[in-house]
């Protein structure tokens, strides 16, 4: 396999010009992940409706292009989605980075479907899971006010 | 040297990594083993194994021999004067940590100092940070400077009559910097304060001997000198060993044990408590007979060309950062690449079959210093060619190709 399946271009665009890399306004809940190992940081801000919306989402941080990438997508997915709903897309993206298996989430579009596919080459590298992942693991954090930090060695 | 010969030493080297020859440039981290190492290790489970200094049976005594005959080779490597001054550890972390916990338990009191530098391992640091934990010390930084190295009137200028101990790493495992030991230690003994080294990069790439450093204390890691995981050294003058306590408790390191009362014998046997790694201690005789059968001062001199080499083909790269430029530098070479985070480096040098790694390297404050987070370090062996190097750098073009930079 090619270097660039796991440096695909959706990712590259992604980790060199992050979308959401901000601290949004109004955001109402937040939570920080560090990985240890690599020295990932990512500080995720959310701003949930009364109905657990994700009304505005966006993240701060430092690390590789697979986490700078994974964050921003993650961002760009789940804005508008319900928290539950949010979840599932976290259950298909990992079973997707662990298992391989292939992504069709019926909740998001083809575009969508594809731009979280680009994060699929992962799964040959098990050292990055932890950078792919980091970012969502903060979001749920933040969406269920753990106060304390992710740490993907913890 | 011909370092086709050295790497058919190396069985590791038969191996492809994904589907390349193995060009490893992380021996800073760990070194590889020779198959004398490895063979030794094994003959001694299969013919010589039992625990040591404990019965008196026969293979008791081969097993006992064979270590001692290891701590003899240790003392002379280093030139140690007694092989009472060689302790075996499990790596150089607990051979800091020894000292720090002993000596600081003993001499380091309140608003007392332990003078350290930026440089610092994780290992020469936590340790110390115990300490003034535990007693309420005060750890001073000598500043290292934008070349990535610790001037000695940085050290001179924190030296005060309350430095209980200086602790100092012999060679940076992140810039590279050699640091002028010996000039440390004579400052140090004007003054009568310790010095520790911790010889963790020294050991592998320099000359060392303790009467021409002079230091109190050096410690070890056997991995890194081509010999097995698991074994460290701490060397520390006898005068230290007899005034010491003992560090951790347990069988082997008793004189006498009574309900009320318990008796230490002296050193080595107080500071190693309970069953030692034996078979290693036993396998790092081999890599000492290596370092000694190629020769220090061929393996210095061959290091250092391949060094010249790696740092002028690496800057020919203009998106290449080198980290730090010490005058008196050993065998590693940390870098950064504009735009490509080092994680990313690692994984794409690895599709090539390069092991370098990436990170801080354990030494935190220095990246802190030096304004970055993490950097890739390509660190040398005495098996490393400049063909290794070539590698290196079009693998290193092939990041700038897949990242567009
Ligand atoms: C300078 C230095 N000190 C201490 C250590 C710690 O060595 P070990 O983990 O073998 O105890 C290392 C190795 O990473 C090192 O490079």
């Amino acid at each position: 396999m090619d270097i660039k399946e796991l440096y695909q271009e959706i990712v590259l665009d992604h980790g060199k010009n992050p979308r959401n890399k901000n601290k949004c306004v109004g955001f109402n809940k937040d939570a920080k992940g560090h990985n240890p190992l690599c020295g990932d940081k990512v500080h995720v801000y959310l701003k949930l409706d009364n109905n657990k919306k994700v009304e505005d989402i966006s993240f701060e941080g430092e690390g590789c292009a697979i986490s700078m990438a994974s964050a921003s997508i993650m961002t760009e997915t789940i804005k508008g989605k319900e928290f539950n709903v949010a979840k599932k897309i976290l259950e298909h993206f990992l079973n997707m980075l662990k298992e391989g298996s292939k992504l069709g989430i019926n909740s998001l579009s083809e575009d969508q479907n594809t731009t979280m596919m680009s994060l699929s080459g992962v799964k040959r590298f098990p050292m990055r899971v932890k950078c792919a992942t980091l970012a969502w693991h903060t979001f749920i954090h933040a969406a269920e006010d753990k106060n304390e930090t992710v740490n993907t060695e913890k | 040297m011909d370092t086709k010969v050295i790497k058919s030493k190396f069985p590791i080297f038969k191996n492809k990594i994904n589907g390349k020859p193995l060009i490893y440039l992380d021996s800073a981290n760990s070194s590889q083993k020779p198959k004398t190492v490895i063979d030794r290790i094994s003959k001694f489970y299969s013919k010589e194994f039992s625990n040591i200094g404990r019965s008196v049976h026969s293979l008791a005594v081969t097993a006992t021999n064979r270590f001692e005959e290891t701590r003899d080779l240790v003392k002379k490597f280093i030139n140690a004067k007694s092989t009472e001054e060689i302790i075996f550890t499990k790596n150089a972390t607990e051979a800091i940590n020894l000292v720090a916990s002993t000596y600081g338990e003993k001499f380091i009191n309140k608003g007392d100092e332990i003078l350290i530098t930026e440089l610092e391992h994780h290992a020469n640091y936590v340790p110390w940070h115990f300490i003034r934990q535990r007693k309420g010390a005060i750890i001073k930084f000598a500043q290292c400077n934008e070349k990535g190295e610790v001037d000695i009137d940085e050290i001179k200028k924190l030296i005060s009559n309350k430095t209980k101990i200086i602790a100092i790493t012999h060679l940076s495992n992140v810039t590279g910097a050699i640091m002028p030991v010996k000039k440390i230690v004579d400052l140090a003994n004007k003054k009568k304060i310790p010095v520790l080294v911790d010889g963790c990069q020294g050991a592998p790439h320099l000359k060392i001997d303790m009467q021409e450093l002079g230091c109190d204390f050096y410690a070890i890691s056997c991995h890194k000198m081509y010999g097995p995981t698991g074994v460290g050294v701490l060397y520390a003058k006898k005068k230290w060993l007899d005034v010491l306590p003992p560090y951790q408790g347990g069988g082997g390191m008793i004189e006498e044990v009574k309900k009320d009362q318990i008796t230490f014998p002296g050193s080595p046997t107080k500071y190693e408590a309970g069953t030692l790694q034996t078979a290693e201690v036993v396998g790092f005789s081999e890599s000492l007979k290596f370092i000694q059968d190629v020769g220090i001062k061929n393996i210095m001199q061959h290091e250092k060309e391949i060094l010249e080499y790696g740092l002028n083909e690496i800057k020919k790269n203009n998106s290449v950062r080198v980290i730090g430029d010490p005058k008196d530098r050993g065998s590693i070479i940390s870098f950064t690449i504009k735009g490509i985070h080092p994680h990313d480096i690692a994984t794409i040098l690895d599709e090539d079959g390069v092991a370098i790694r990436a990170g801080h390297h354990c030494c935190q404050i220095l990246h802190e210093k030096m304004g970055i987070a993490a950097s890739a370090r390509a660190s040398l062996g005495v098996y490393n060619s400049k063909s290794d190097i070539d590698v290196l750098s079009n693998a290193i073009k092939k990041c700038n190709k897949v990242f567009n930079t």
